[in-house]
């Protein structure tokens, strides 16, 4: 440690006001500031600070999103040798995934890392630690066949067009990491929708099953929605889709770790999840009755479960820059995304997946909310006064 | 008893140096000094030149734009020294104390009136006790307060517990209440802590039970009567209610405080018996044996950073020291750790809730634009939105400050907001600026 600091400080005054190396100081600070929290003291107000940071805001979001991760890697496997109808242990399946997925979080980090710090360097502002969760979140919503070029393009529309131009992170208004998916989506259809969600990369002297089919339930459910997988499938996330959001389990293991450490709003968690329930429920209700095999008729339960429902709602809609603000407007916000989605899958089979265009939809509208609410709240006071 | 008020909202920190209930008497140095930046937006003009003899009570200097707020001397003797900093400000005006000590008497009469205790304070020069919400500072001596209110327990950390205090004076503690109900016409009212059994006969009482920052007379004010659009209050410090009761007694200034001195970096917190404007150097030799600490004047939330050789402030009651942090720590952001507090439950410490810190002055990370919401709505007791309100100041937008309740707010009621900040953003600073800039439009 002693060791390290002192590299650290030998090297500092090339950074420093004057030093040859002025201009790359927010680089610089930007793995100092890594390596140590600075030795910073309060200068006016209070004396004591809270030992929570920024930093450790997004790495207890990033340790959240390791169940889904691991558990992405192995489904990625696991997809794979079920397309060939192969046998494959648990590790094997594993590392079959690890391999395909590590480049592409290295790509979106080294790419999305590499243009924050370019902006940190020319507008000479600190680089800020909200793209250590995005850069995972982009790979996470991918489907795992994605050429990496294409993470490489996302991740710079991502920092680009989803934060700098807008002031950096805590200024932006859309989600990055999905803005980023929404702009792959829509750029380059081919590779992010139809039959890509399985990796078929030839296995020597095998063929693909004639069984296998790329449709994944989210298409299916259009046509028959009781054609989909079991719930204990959809739950575990024995199913295609993008790398991380399969799995309903892993997503609620994140959301629990999000809500006992406080940094993820149990509120939009919440009222996500039952704005799309009710909205099920509603769908359900009012299903045609001569048309049994009806999307409209899909379980209610089943609409949390499938596609990335869970994930939107645990790690999408609570971004808290980009969520609504307020505490009842966080509540408004959760059950509109929720609502919304459930409307989109079943009323437009153009978009199979409604929850990210529903979320960047109520990212616009979070302010309006917001508004509405402190409004209430200023006429509140009035009242009361 | 009258009404009570239970408080969910807020935080207690828990720090490590309680004060034992014991009183020391701390003999003083002969140079005293009175620090007209001790009052908050007060431009001083000085009442006396160098070498001039004063009473204790004499009028050492006054406001410059209300000329008959004066402020007292805590000794007689001479003045020996006009400190001046930058564009020649008054910082400090020293007098050296005579061997005996002689008071400068008012006359106080046999029955009181509104108008009558006016003069009284106002001759005494103790008008600086009275301050007013909005904005903190001193009140005009012409307003008509809608009331005054006292609170009589300070929720702070390692705050003195005034109800001790109180007990070592209670006469001049009653005096002062009665005279303070006599003043607001009977729109007293008085916050006292569920824990506390105190004596009071006068004002109207409420109960206060919950976390810091329940003990602040601004919370208290908005849970009792809040302040509309044009309405001002005024309040009055527990010690000062006690300055108030020994003038009205005796007809003398009698500049006495029991200080807290607390924290971990002290050895044997205790309560000591100062004099206000007493040199505070030998009370740190005796009592902080370590080096790298901040002496605080107040509490670790809204105290004021005292340098080694600096005088008793005029509203101190509580002192604190601290380690400083200046230690960079080797991925500090990433570890868990037993010793550090948080209010988020990414370390340990809320798995710990009676447990005890030393915290130190570290920020425990860099200054971010707003991130994470909701956390500063977990510490704030008010129907007040704070990040809205604080974004509203940023952007000078007075009409919505006002409609979000700026004049219900001091820096010290949205202190634990800035404790719990983790993009460690000034709060109080941002709240002061607000009130300044709603006292020049205003």
């Amino acid at each position: 440690m002693k060791f390290i600091r002192n590299l650290v400080d030998s090297v500092k005054p090339n950074f420093e006001k004057g030093g040859k190396l002025e201009k790359w100081h927010p680089a610089f600070e930007a793995f100092e500031t890594l390596l140590f929290v600075p030795g910073e003291t309060t200068k006016n107000g209070v004396h004591i600070k809270d030992a929570m940071d920024m930093k450790r805001t997004m790495m207890t979001v990033i340790i959240s999103l390791i169940p889904c991760l691991l558990f992405g890697m192995w489904n990625v496997g696991h997809q794979h040798y079920l397309a060939f109808g192969m046998e494959a242990s648990l590790m094997e399946k594993f590392i079959f995934g690890a391999l395909k997925v590590l480049p592409i979080i290295v790509v979106s980090y080294a790419v999305g890392l590499g243009v924050e710090f370019i902006f940190g360097v020319i507008k000479g502002h600190p680089i800020s630690e909200g793209y250590l969760v995005t850069g995972l979140l982009i790979p996470l919503t991918l489907p795992v066949t994605v050429p990496l070029w294409m993470v490489a393009l996302g991740a710079v529309f991502c920092t680009l067009l989803g934060k700098e131009i807008f002031g950096g992170t805590g200024f932006n208004f859309m989600n990055p990491a999905l803005l980023a998916r929404a702009f792959m989506f829509f750029a380059f259809p081919a590779f992010m929708s139809g039959e890509v969600w399985t990796d078929l990369s030839p296995e020597a002297g095998q063929t693909i099953l004639d069984a296998y089919s790329g449709a994944t339930n989210l298409a299916i459910f259009d046509n028959d929605y009781s054609a989909i997988q079991s719930v204990p499938d959809l739950f575990w996330g024995f199913e295609q889709g993008s790398i991380g959001e399969t799995s309903a389990f892993a997503c609620l293991l994140g959301a629990a770790w999000l809500i006992i450490s406080g940094v993820g709003s149990w509120r939009i968690i919440v009222s996500v999840f039952a704005g799309g329930f009710l909205t099920g429920l509603l769908m359900n209700f009012l299903a045609p009755a001569d048309n049994l095999m009806h999307s409209m008729h899909m379980p209610a339960l089943n609409h949390l479960l499938i596609g990335s429902f869970a994930f939107g709602a645990v790690f999408m809609a609570t971004d808290p820059v980009t969520a609504a603000h307020t505490q009842k407007g966080k509540v408004i916000y959760g059950l509109l995304i929720g609502a919304f989605t459930v409307i989109l899958r079943v009323f437009n089979p153009a978009y199979p997946e409604g929850v990210m265009l529903s979320i960047l939809l109520f990212n616009v509208f979070a302010p309006l909310i917001d508004h509405i609410v402190v409004e209430q709240h200023i006429k509140s006071r009035l009242k009361h006064a | 008893m009258g009404k009570s008020v239970r408080l969910k909202k807020g935080y207690d920190i828990k720090l490590i140096g309680e004060a034992s209930s014991q009183i020391q008497e701390i003999p003083s140095a002969e140079i005293f000094a009175v620090k007209p930046t001790d009052y908050l937006s007060l431009t001083p003009k000085l009442a006396v030149k160098e070498g001039q003899e004063v009473l204790i009570g004499d009028s050492l200097f006054y406001d410059k734009k209300r000329p008959e707020i004066n402020f007292p001397s805590p000794v007689s003797g001479e003045v020996v020294e006009i400190v001046r900093g930058a564009k020649r400000k008054i910082l400090e005006v020293r007098v050296l104390a005579d061997k005996s000590q002689k008071a400068a008497k008012v006359k106080v009469p046999g029955s009181l009136t509104a108008e009558s205790i006016k003069e009284v304070i106002l001759k005494g020069n103790l008008w600086g006790v009275i301050r007013q919400r909005p904005f903190s500072t001193i009140a005009n001596t012409e307003d008509k307060p809608k009331a005054i209110f006292v609170s009589t327990f300070d929720s702070a950390p390692l705050a003195p517990d005034l109800s001790f205090v109180i007990s070592q004076d209670k006469e001049a503690f009653k005096k002062g209440l009665e005279v303070l109900n006599t003043l607001s016409d009977s729109n007293l009212y008085i916050g006292v802590s569920g824990k506390d059994n105190l004596e009071i006969n006068v004002g109207e009482v409420t109960t206060f039970e919950g976390p810091h920052p329940a003990g602040n007379v601004g919370i208290q004010i908005h849970h009792t009567s809040p302040i509309r659009a044009n309405e001002l209050v005024w309040y009055v410090d527990t010690q000062d209610v006690i300055l108030l009761g020994d003038l009205f007694l005796t007809g003398e200034y009698k500049p006495e405080r029991i200080v807290a001195i607390t924290g971990s970096e002290v050895n044997d917190p205790k309560y000591l018996k100062l004099r206000i404007g007493q040199s505070l150097t030998s009370v740190w030799e005796d009592f902080v044996p370590g080096q790298g600490v901040r002496y605080i004047q107040g509490n670790v939330l809204t105290g004021t950073t005292s340098k080694p050789e600096d005088f008793l402030s005029f509203y101190t009651s509580h002192l604190t020291v601290i380690p400083e942090g200046t230690e960079a720590e080797f991925l500090g952001w990433l570890l868990p750790s037993a010793k550090k507090l948080s209010l988020s439950r990414t370390y340990f410490s809320w798995l710990m809730p009676k447990k005890k810190y030393a915290i130190d002055t570290n920020t425990h990370g860099e200054e971010r634009a707003f991130v994470v919401s909701g956390q500063y709505e977990k510490v704030l007791p008010m129907n007040i939105m704070p990040v809205q309100l604080l974004k509203a100041i940023m952007a000078k937008d007075i009409e919505r400050m006002e409609a979000l309740g700026i004049y219900e707010v001091a820096e010290e009621d949205l202190a634990l907001c800035e404790f719990v900040c983790s993009s460690k953003i000034d709060v109080q600073k941002i709240v002061r600026e607000g009130l300044d800039l709603m006292q020049e439009e205003g």
